[in-house]
């Protein structure tokens, strides 16, 4: 439970009083007061499964970057990122990381290239809520002479995720039914301005929804208004990205792993892999064509008992090989899951291995991730 | 039978020289879903204070401490198959465990019922 005192210097997002209204359990995360769940964390990781569930993630520092024209800011930004910026198409989305000079992750973003008239020169950033006090200085401090970042601290973000999300949203936003996955536009809802992007953290279809604050609970008001769209707080959130297989920052990838070791090196288009012109390239390219020494991968353990974040993890032969940075229970697995780092020579899937929990040695195996089907849109040919 | 509760949510029902001993109702709204149970071994002997059970829930480990010293008699493990029991009928069926109580005068510094819920309105 919070504690009382530390609540006083919590911060609120717009959608506080409505979660606090529904019923919600608040707790402290990323120094914001937050929805830990509504119902049940199962209840409402299922229903997100089955239905649609409407996240509150605010917290996340959203951002644009501006220039003079999209060649000069993606050039910027490709300076710390290891992505292609520049060939990003107007209306797309692209997950990246920032970099530090040692290849480590300094935070994991979403970048958009708005396909709108007159955003030329524009890139919507949206970064973890832990880490915008760390990544904003740092990027500003990054961009040359007449490329600058605006920090948008005046909006609300409401991801709306699961297989009937397309179906509720559409009756607010024409059109986005058909949006391609990772894609975004600039849309009204219900006469309202947002930006919608078609991407999501749960693996399964849905969108993310940037709104001015002071509209933000009238959509989510309008989203919940259907029986098919149920309030759903970070304890789901955590376990349907842990099934889908997706990093946590600060737990799964951080400022010591590298995209190669964390096992998400599609962040790296060719054309960049090629010019290795980015922060830590003499590392992160030696391991992208030698093999890192260690890497992130899933792991399904026999039995019921979870472990956790930080669980020790044994060969066959009771050696160490590696630990864990996510675990738990996986509703729709119906088992425990877990995430972390092994020895190169123990990652292959399949690979027995033991993970330790309370003293005791679990018999548990590497596991091909994601642990569920991903069921992203595509669209029909 | 008399129950009593701890200030750390547990419920005690006394008969005769044997304890049940769960979780109550509190506890369980608390915890949230829970996925998993590690209950002590028949035989073991627990000091009041010692780590009797670990619950699991989706989220996070808890320990439950044991409220009384004695001997663990029974263990449910039926709630090993179906942990979400706990969550259903916390201060029923899902009790934990039974223990022969070692030191009775212990249970003079538990909560009678009126006065556990007169401590739940205080949190």
């Amino acid at each position: 439970m919070a504690d009382p005192a530390a609540s006083e210097t919590l911060l609120q997002t717009p959608l506080y009083d409505l979660h606090v209204g529904l019923g919600a359990r608040m707790v402290p995360f990323a120094c914001y007061d937050m929805p830990v769940q509504f119902e049940g964390i199962i209840a409402e990781h299922t229903w997100t499964r089955e239905n649609a569930g409407l996240f509150d993630v605010s917290h996340m520092g959203q951002a644009f970057l501006i220039g003079p024209d999209h060649e000069t800011i993606a050039k910027a930004l490709q300076a710390i990122v290891p992505s292609a910026i520049t060939t990003l198409k107007p209306g797309r989305v692209r997950y990246t990381v920032l970099l530090n000079g040692e290849g480590g992750i300094d935070d994991d973003l979403m970048v958009t290239r708005p396909a709108e008239e007159g955003t030329d020169g524009r890139l919507f950033l949206v970064v973890n809520a832990a880490r915008k006090d760390v990544d904003f200085p740092m990027i500003a401090a990054a961009m040359p002479e007449g490329v600058r970042l605006e920090i948008l601290d005046d909006r609300a973000l409401i991801a709306l995720q699961g297989p009937k999300a397309a179906e509720m949203l559409v009756k607010h936003v024409p059109g986005v039914d058909e949006m391609a996955f990772m894609s975004s536009m600039d849309a009204a809802f219900d006469g309202l301005d947002v930006k919608v992007s078609r991407s999501g953290y749960t693996g399964e279809d849905g969108y993310e929804i940037s709104v001015a604050a002071g509209t933000s609970e009238a959509v989510a008001r309008a989203l919940l208004s259907h029986d098919e769209v149920k309030p759903i707080g970070l304890g789901a959130r955590d376990s349907l990205r842990l099934e889908a297989g997706l990093c946590l920052y600060g737990h799964d990838i951080d400022e010591t792993t590298s995209p190669v070791e964390g096992d998400i090196t599609f962040v790296m288009q060719k054309s960049r892999r090629e010019a290795t012109d980015f922060p830590g390239a003499a590392r992160i390219m030696k391991e992208f064509n030698e093999g890192a020494s260690k890497k992130r991968v899933g792991f399904r353990l026999e039995g019921r008992a979870p472990a956790r974040e930080g669980a020790d993890v044994l060969s066959e032969d009771g050696t160490k090989i590696g630990h864990l940075t996510s675990g738990g229970f996986a509703p729709s697995v119906g088992a425990p899951i877990a995430m972390g780092y092994v020895d190169a020579a123990h990652a292959e899937v399949g690979t027995p291995v033991k993970i330790v929990v309370r003293g005791r040695e679990l018999a548990a195996s590497v596991a091909a991730m994601p642990f569920v089907e991903q069921r992203y849109y595509r669209k029909p040919a | 039978m008399t129950t009593y509760y701890s200030k750390d949510h547990e419920w005690v029902a006394v008969e005769g020289d044997t304890a049940t001993i769960g979780i109550t109702d509190y506890a369980q709204s608390q915890l949230g879903d829970v996925v998993f149970l590690e209950l002590p071994d028949v035989g073991k002997t627990l000091a009041k204070g010692d780590e009797a059970a670990v619950v699991e829930s989706v989220k996070a480990a808890s320990e439950v401490y044991a409220a009384i010293s004695g001997d663990v008699s029974e263990a449910n493990d039926a709630l090993a198959d179906e942990p979400a029991k706990v969550n259903e009928d916390p201060e029923g069926a899902a009790w934990f465990i039974k223990m022969t109580i070692a030191n009775k005068s212990e249970l003079d510094e538990l909560m009678d019922e009126v006065a556990y819920k007169a401590f739940l309105e205080t949190l």
